[in-house]
């Protein structure tokens, strides 16, 4: 299975998603922002987190623009796994993979930490070896968390079972508590807390390796 | 021509930096702030000379880039 992780201007995640994915047993190419195509027979893109230009205008929203951009938003529509996280989900929203948008967190400051989360639906590929409803320990890096959607987005997100995971204790005003959503299709998940930082035991925990164990086989399955 | 876009969070989204600067206004002794909105004013110099295209120019940026329809709203003036 090939993974592609894209770095942006301001990435700082990027090298660290490489490894996530190297770990679980995907073949990783890294690919700059300017890059026009993906490289042949990608099956995962991973948006990594960090500042992309600088979080100038909006977080995301420049990076948004890039001209990898194009290629993501075309490999996403036609079927293909999409894994942004932080920084990346942020971006995925502003390219409209992803519905809703991250405002500045509810307190103001920069949240740096280790969060509980919950794992809300294990119907998805990057879920699936979770157990519903598991308690999961991942940190969370960020100013710009705070998930918003209309009304009906929210009701839609919650009758299509799309929320992945929510926070316990939340620590950026989240609507609904929610830390990450998916996409119509499922293959396209958004995630403020970071599981590629807890993928081994050195770096303080191993809660994030079940979603990249879950992709790759998820993924050998479809 | 010139074009001044401001872009605000739309009523109903909750504005956090609004909120905490209305706060700090309160702690130096500015009574009477019912509410603050903070937003951000974007400047752009045209080569388009035609108010009209212009106007359609800068909302095609605003819808496309400069502001993100989820959360925010956008007016546009020319000068």
């Amino acid at each position: 299975m090939k993974a592609a992780v894209i770095t942006f201007p301001g990435s700082n995640c990027d090298r660290d998603l490489a490894v996530a994915f190297e770990k679980a047993g995907f073949e990783v190419t890294r690919v700059w922002h300017k890059d026009t195509s993906l490289p042949a027979g990608v099956d995962v893109v991973g948006v990594p987190g960090g500042f992309s230009f600088g979080d100038y205008l909006r977080c995301g929203a420049i990076a948004a623009q890039s001209p990898i951009s194009a290629a993501v938003k075309a490999h996403a529509e036609k079927g293909g796994y999409v894994l942004g996280i932080c920084n990346g989900f942020q971006v995925l929203t502003e390219m409209r993979l992803l519905p809703g948008a991250l405002m500045r967190n509810a307190g103001l400051a920069f949240v740096c930490r280790m969060q509980g989360l919950r794992v809300s639906t294990t119907n998805s590929a990057f879920t699936s070896n979770y157990a519903s409803g598991q308690a999961i320990t991942v940190p969370v890096a960020h100013h710009d968390g705070n998930y918003a959607i209309d009304a009906e987005g929210l009701r839609a997100l919650q009758a299509e079972d799309r929320i992945a995971f929510t926070y316990d204790g939340n620590p950026n005003g989240a609507m609904a508590d929610i830390a990450g959503v998916l996409s119509t299709n499922r293959r396209v998940l958004g995630m403020m807390p970071h599981p590629e930082r807890v993928v081994d035991p050195v770096t303080g925990g191993t809660d994030g390796a079940p979603l990249f164990a879950s992709l790759i086989s998820g993924m050998a399955l479809a | 021509m010139k074009a001044r876009v401001t872009v605000m969070l739309k009523s109903g989204v909750l504005d956090v930096q609004g909120e905490a600067v209305r706060h700090a206004l309160g702690t130096l002794g500015f009574a009477g702030v019912n509410g603050v909105r903070q937003g951000k004013v974007i400047e752009l110099d045209l080569a388009e000379t035609d108010a009209a295209k212009a106007e359609a120019q800068v909302k095609a940026m605003c819808d496309k880039l400069l502001a993100n329809a989820v959360i925010e709203s956008y007016r546009v003036e020319l000068a």
